[in-house]
Parts: structure tokens; sequence; C-alpha cells
């Protein structure tokens, strides 16, 4: 067992890992954010994306006692303000049906506009690629980001940066 | 999952803790950079190693940068670093257009171009555009350097030429001297996450010299060399009986569960023909 220290959606903490413990694992059982889901365990589904140092990765694709020192945020982070802006859009337009990819595409739409608030149709589609949903056939999906793009072209850009900084990651109550 | 293998996990600070772990446990060691390869090959009990090395804390393994005429892409150097460099973008584009095929974001935001050619899947991405540019791998064990070129480096599917006591160090791709344009073409089942079921990397310079390789379409990926030796000085027209005889005697592919031999065979001379008109409209 090693100790490992991390800080998650914001807040530090201390574990004790196995080298083979997965982070995927270590984040639903020992720390207990259920969010992550466990879909194919390999990479292909997207289902248990969560952000490593701003980044998306697959958490069932990472040891946890490689996180040592970094800084991971999953949905619960995202909303402990309240809903994102994509969270509701997403609500808004009837986009999951299950919901078992949600907190995956979540992430990745998430990623996707704190780099670009306002990406085109072909960006979104590559953005979320990754993320696998056997419900929706993905239109509904799409759009609600499509719209989010689409509203933050109008809204403009003080808002914009306001909404996707990282020290406002609950978003606005717009 | 719970991965039921145990296993030592050592992320060394310097080069030479990581190379005397390699050389103390050889092949009962594996590399760790971006992971995406190594879990599911230990979750999937192909691979049990008694030590993983963690390769992502040696500096010199996290550089890219431009040497003399050429750019050092350094081990734990990540597909989104590479898509994000503006060095790459200027310098060897087809690097870039490559890579943004290789699977998805999420896994690209980890997984590096190095673990890539290691895993040596016949159907990896970056084959042939590390084929057309001159590249050489630089690896390195306790006894000293090596540099082996990219046409030595593949041996046969998933093996490479790398040692068991060996580290990649990083790939120094030489940057093309004269103008040119460049393509990649990747035939998936949809776009979007799929592996290749064939792949064709194109560099054509001023000049009319081409430079064309294959990937998914044989054990390795591999250069067209007497294709291009047919092409070399000309300008491409279009594709022709003798052309399509040279592409068809280049390539080996096989079924699969991604697609037949016949389909594969046939969509590489498509692809040969809108991968070259591509690369001269970007010249």
């Amino acid at each position: 067992m090693k100790k490992i220290v991390l800080t998650v959606n914001g807040e530090k903490r201390a574990i004790y890992v196995e080298p083979n413990d997965v982070l995927l694992d270590v984040l639903r059982d020992k720390l207990g954010l259920k969010s992550p889901k466990c879909g194919c365990e390999r990479g292909d589904c997207g289902a248990c994306s969560v952000l490593l140092n701003g980044k998306s990765v697959r958490s069932c694709l990472v040891f946890a006692i490689e996180v040592d020192g970094c800084e991971i945020e999953t949905v619960e982070g995202l909303s402990q303000n309240g809903l994102s802006v994509v969270q509701e859009k997403f609500i808004e337009m009837n986009s999951f049906q299950c919901g078992f990819c949600a907190p995956g595409v979540i992430i990745s739409t998430t990623e996707l506009l704190r780099k670009n608030s306002t990406p085109t149709r072909e960006e979104i589609q590559e953005a979320l690629a990754g993320n696998l949903c056997r419900c929706t056939g993905y239109t509904p999906i799409l759009e609600a980001v499509e719209k989010v793009s689409h509203d933050n072209k109008e809204n403009h850009n003080h808002n914009i940066n306001k909404l996707y900084s990282s020290s406002d990651i609950g978003g606005s109550d717009e | 999952m719970v991965v039921a293998h145990d296993f030592l996990y050592q992320k060394p600070s310097t080069l030479q803790e990581a190379l005397n772990l390699r050389e103390q446990y050889g092949k009962k060691s594996s590399l760790l950079a971006g992971g995406t390869d190594l879990l599911v090959n230990i979750k999937e009990s192909r691979l049990s190693p008694d030590i993983v090395i963690d390769i992502k804390g040696v500096p010199e393994l996290s550089i890219l940068e431009k040497r003399d005429n050429s750019i050092f892409i350094g081990s734990a150097i990540t597909f989104t670093e590479l898509i994000e460099s503006p060095l790459i973008k200027n310098s060897t584009p087809l690097i870039v257009e490559a890579s943004h095929t290789v699977a998805s974001v999420g896994v690209r935001n980890r997984a590096t171009l190095v673990g890539n050619i290691c895993s040596a899947v016949p159907s990896l991405d970056l084959g042939p555009a590390l084929l057309v540019y001159k590249t050489d791998v630089v690896v390195e064990s306790v006894e000293g350097k090596r540099v082996i070129p990219m046409d030595k480096w593949f041996v046969g599917p998933k093996k490479t030429a790398l040692l068991d006591n060996e580290i990649v160090l990083g790939v120094l791709v030489e940057i093309p001297e004269l103008k040119n344009g460049t393509s990649y073409m990747k035939l998936g089942r949809y776009s979007g996450e799929d592996l290749a079921q064939a792949g064709v990397g194109v560099v054509v310079s001023e000049n009319f010299e081409y430079k064309i390789a294959f990937c998914a379409v044989g054990p390795i990926p591999k250069r067209a060399l007497k294709l291009e030796e047919y092409l070399n000085g000309k300008e491409f027209i279009g594709l022709n009986d003798e052309l399509s005889q040279i592409i068809q005697s280049e390539i080996s592919p096989i079924t699969d569960i991604r697609s037949s031999k016949e389909y594969r065979r046939h969509m590489v001379e498509v692809m040969v023909e809108r991968g070259i008109k591509l690369a001269l409209s970007r010249l």
C-alpha cells in the first residue's frame, strides 16, 4: 500500500492504494464518487471519463498510483454549485434516455467548451467521438452542445469566461 | 474489474534509475507512459510484469523540440500534445493529421506516439507518417545509446527491434527540406474511434518525389518503394492498370473482424489515388 495525495473536486484527499488499483475503482469505491461509470473497461466507451489536470481521461485505463499529486474533477464537482450550463442544456433538450453515458459525455463536453467555447458541429463530433451512447442515436446530444455553442456566440466573451473558468466550474444561474 | 495481477510500481525521476531498473528486470518489466495499451494488456492477462516502470517522471522523455533539421518527440509526449504543437504543425503536419485519427480525445490525452509504435499493431495510424518522413527511433540501455531507423523498427505484428533492457528515449523525425504536401487516408467502419481497416500516408515534394506508406494492409506498416519509384519525377494524373498492379504487389492484407482482404485490396487503390491528389493540392 502506498499513500497518495490528490485533489478531488477541489478537496485534498489522502488515500492508500495498491499498484494495481485502477483509478475508476478507487474513485467509486474508496472516494464514493459514483458518476464515473464502469462500461467496457478497455477505453472504448468513455463512460468512465474524468478530468485529470483538466484533460479528459479514461479512468479505467489509469492506475490510481499514477495520479499522486494530481487534480481530478468528476461530474459531482462540476455540479457542486448547481447544475452547469451544459447539464441544463442536456436536460432542456432531453438529450439522454438511460443516462449511463451522460457523466462521460458531460466531462468530454466540459473539456471541449473550456478550450473552445464556440465549437462547430464537426469539432463537437470529434470531441464526443469517444463517448458511446446506445439509446439516443447521438442527435439530441450533439444538438444540445451545438445550442450551448450558439448561445455562447451570442452571449459574448466576458460571460463565457465566467461560465467556464475553473474557479467557477459550477456555472451560473442563467 | 479488479486487476488480479500484482506487480511493483516504480516511478524513477532520472533516466539512469529507469535504465537500471530495466537492466535488472528485463522482460519481467513493463514500461508505462500513457497506459492505454498496457492496462488493457494487464487486465486481459496478455502481460503480467513483475514491475511496472512509470517513465513519466524522467525529464528527458517529456521533451518535444527541434534538433538541427529534425524534431525530437520524447517517449512521454501524448497525441494531444502533438496535435496542439505549432512546431509539429508547421514542420511535419502529417503527424498532426494522423494523430487526429487515433482513437478519441480521452485516449489521445494520455496515449503517446512512442507507446503506439512500441505496441506495433499492424493498424497503427502513425506508422505511415513516421515512415514517409525519415524517422529514427532513439533507444538506450545501461550499455549505451542506439539508433534504429523506422524501417527496421517493426519486425512483426506487435514485435519491435527494442531489446528487453532498453528504453525508447524518443523518435527523431527529419523535417523535409523541399516544399511538400502531405495526406493521411484512413479507412474505418465509422468516423471516430475505430481502428484502421487500411491507412495510406503520402508526402509529395515540389519536384514530384513521392513517399508513400501503408498500415493495416500487411503484418507491419511499410513503405511502398516500388510504387514510389514508378511515380517519382512524374506528375500524378490518376490510376492505371500498371499502377494498380504495383499497388497490389506492395500489400498483403488479411481478412479479419474489421474487413475482408478483398475489400482492403480494392480500397487501398482508391485511397492511394485520393491521398496523392489531396497531398498535391496541399503543395
